[in-house]
């Protein structure tokens, strides 16, 4: 019996250890996708360590040394009041990344909570939560954030209030889709049946159920909150000046574009490299999680 | 079909009701009192209390909130959307003006999205694994990538400032002078286009893929048929649905897209009056602007629904 046992356990672990391997080997096994995770690493580290990475700071004005070309100095040279493009760029890159995070973490968590309940229980409470959603989605998500941005003030917090609500919509269909097949699998009828309330099916049963493709999701929505946080500071509504964003330094450097066009492409670059990480991570990691999401999301 | 139809159409009327409920709460929220969808903060601290008393009495700003809104709808649907607060222009008016310009180069760039994606996204299916798939792949990723404001600012660097082949930017009507407007709208059209392209090629790969690998398709093979008929008759029918849905879902975005590219190439359409609007805090038009878009982005994913059960019966009867 204990042998017995013992034997299931081992064997689980083998299974359990084989298929992280898997998961590995798919992952990894494309070259887009390794180039993503590097892209992402770089850009973790230089969010994470910006102030020491920065070879200047990035709000200080050199008012002798405006519009320099790229030189040993200032490697990708200074903007209209003098400040170091560099350092500007890699303290954009923190504040994308927070946004990001954050705007994905409202969304998740809410979306989420809905789709689970209006997946769970249906009857009215789905026809409520989902018609909800169907009108949230009708907004454009910039014209969502610009107007919640103007309800509230632009700054770097409502910006993200203002791209987690806008992206509340797929979390809760997905979440939704989700509960909805989960419910009808044997493992929570046999829930029910022992007597499990509601709760503990929804938590403890469906939603880990979920999460493979809620990461998925996740990760490729991260590019999308970057390229509207970039759009919404591009219009002048985001991340206000002097504080460094990737959008604001692209429209700082419109007006200047026939003689210094770095000023732009280096942020639009940048946002380039990253939202193509993310997009590319979240690819592999879904052909790695569950294959069968390929062409849903 | 007509049961679908009609219970997709109550659907749609449910979400445009608790859409224009939504922009309605969100203007009498928006700026701290109601009275500013009337009057700019300036003119408002000239008024006495007794004035402001009797304009809030006549505009019936006093009546219970669901009152006022029943009242604004009954407006609304009779075409009066308000008058700005800063000019002496109505919103309707302004928006009659505004809204064809960006159908016109959105409309545009959706129909180069679906005649450039879709044969991206086939050869991509059908050769896949191949240097065409790697390229239509690419491109497509790229596509969703690129920040269309940033695209557009360097088509504007290239084409306009250093090659001086097209215009930098403006609007010019087609009627009042074809070759102008057609060389100051290569540029926005190609940035609003450049996410159609690549997403309906991307889901036109993926669900030429998931055709592709089922029974029937196989049998076709098998029966002897030329890949023409077997791609182009028999797997693009089941391949082309999914691509339906993205289409609705691309006018949202290409609404969306629209803001950042009119503002970028000074064109002035329904998304530069929204921004324009909003800057101002000329609320009656910030009101009509994200209430048409909306209803507007309603309606394209009813129409979509409803052609989506008319191809694929599987949808009506669920």
């Amino acid at each position: 019996m204990t042998e017995g046992t013992l034997g299931t356990i081992q064997l689980e672990k083998q299974a359990r250890t084989s298929e992280f391997r898997r998961f590995l080997r798919i992952f990894f096994g494309r070259g887009l996708v390794v180039f993503g995770t590097i892209i992402i690493a770089l850009f973790l580290f230089t969010a994470a360590f910006g102030p020491w990475i920065a070879p200047y700071d990035p709000y200080v004005q050199d008012l002798g040394a405006t519009l320099a070309s790229p030189s040993s100095e200032h490697l990708l040279g200074t903007d209209f009041f003098g400040r170091d493009v560099l350092s500007r760029l890699i303290y954009g890159a923190r504040n994308s990344l927070m946004v990001g995070v954050v705007a994905l973490g409202i969304a998740a968590i809410i979306g989420m909570a809905s789709g689970l309940i209006a997946g769970f229980f249906g009857g009215w409470l789905y026809t409520v939560i989902m018609r909800m959603v169907d009108a949230l989605m009708s907004f454009p998500m910039i014209l969502l954030a610009l107007l919640i941005a103007a309800l509230l003030g632009g700054g770097l917090v409502n910006v993200m209030i203002a791209l987690g609500i806008a992206m509340i919509p797929g979390y809760a269909r997905l979440m939704c889709g989700l509960t909805q097949s989960a419910k009808e699998s044997d493992y929570i009828i046999a829930g029910h049946s022992l007597g499990s309330s509601s709760m503990r099916i929804m938590f403890r049963h469906i939603l880990p159920n979920t999460f493979p493709p809620i990461i998925v999701l996740i990760t490729m929505q991260i590019g999308a909150a970057i390229l509207a946080e970039a759009g919404l500071s591009f219009l002048g509504i985001g991340i206000t000046p002097p504080a460094a964003s990737w959008g604001a330094m692209i429209n700082e450097g419109y007006n200047r574009l026939r003689d210094t066009p770095l000023l732009s492409f280096a942020p639009g670059v940048a946002i380039m490299l990253v939202v193509f990480a993310f997009n590319m991570v979240g690819d592999g990691l879904r052909d790695a999680l569950d294959p069968r999401l390929r062409g849903v999301i | 079909m007509t049961t679908f139809i009609i219970r997709r159409l109550i659907q749609a009327v449910i979400v445009i009701i608790i859409v224009t409920l939504s922009v309605f709460l969100m203007m009498r929220i928006l700026p701290g009192d109601p009275i500013y969808m009337l009057f700019t903060p300036n003119q408002v601290v000239d008024l006495t209390e007794e004035e402001i008393q009797e304009i809030r009495r006549e505009a019936g700003l006093d009546k219970p909130l669901l009152a006022q809104y029943f009242t604004w709808m009954v407006d609304v649907l009779q075409g009066n959307l308000g008058k700005s607060v800063l000019h002496e222009t109505y919103v309707s008016d302004e928006i009659a003006k505004r809204l064809p310009i960006t159908a016109y180069l959105g409309g545009l760039a959706l129909v180069i999205g679906l005649i450039i994606g879709i044969p991206m996204g086939i050869i991509a299916a059908i050769r896949r694994g191949t240097w065409m798939d790697t390229v239509a792949t690419s491109v497509a990723n790229i596509g969703i990538t690129i920040p269309v404001f940033w695209l557009g600012m360097m088509l504007i660097f290239l084409f306009a400032l250093k090659l001086d082949w097209l215009p930098v930017m403006g609007f010019t009507s087609p009627f009042e002078d074809f070759w102008l407007s057609l060389r100051q709208i290569i540029m926005p059209v190609a940035c609003l286009s450049i996410w159609p392209i690549a997403g309906t090629a991307r889901q036109t790969r993926s669900a030429m893929l998931e055709v592709l690998s089922q029974d029937y398709i196989r049998t076709a093979w098998s029966k002897g048929l030329s890949e023409r008929v077997v791609i182009l008759k028999h797997a693009l029918k089941n391949g082309l649905i999914p691509v339906l849905t993205l289409t609705g879902m691309g006018i949202g975005m290409i609404i969306g897209s629209a803001i950042l590219v009119e503002q970028v190439f000074n064109i002035p359409g329904m998304g530069r009056l929204g921004i324009d609007a909003i800057f101002a805090k000329d609320y009656a038009f910030v009101q009509g602007v994200v209430l048409i878009t909306t209803v507007l982005v309603v309606l394209a994913n009813l129409l979509v629904d409803i052609s989506y059960g008319w191809v694929d019966p599987r949808i009506r009867y669920n």
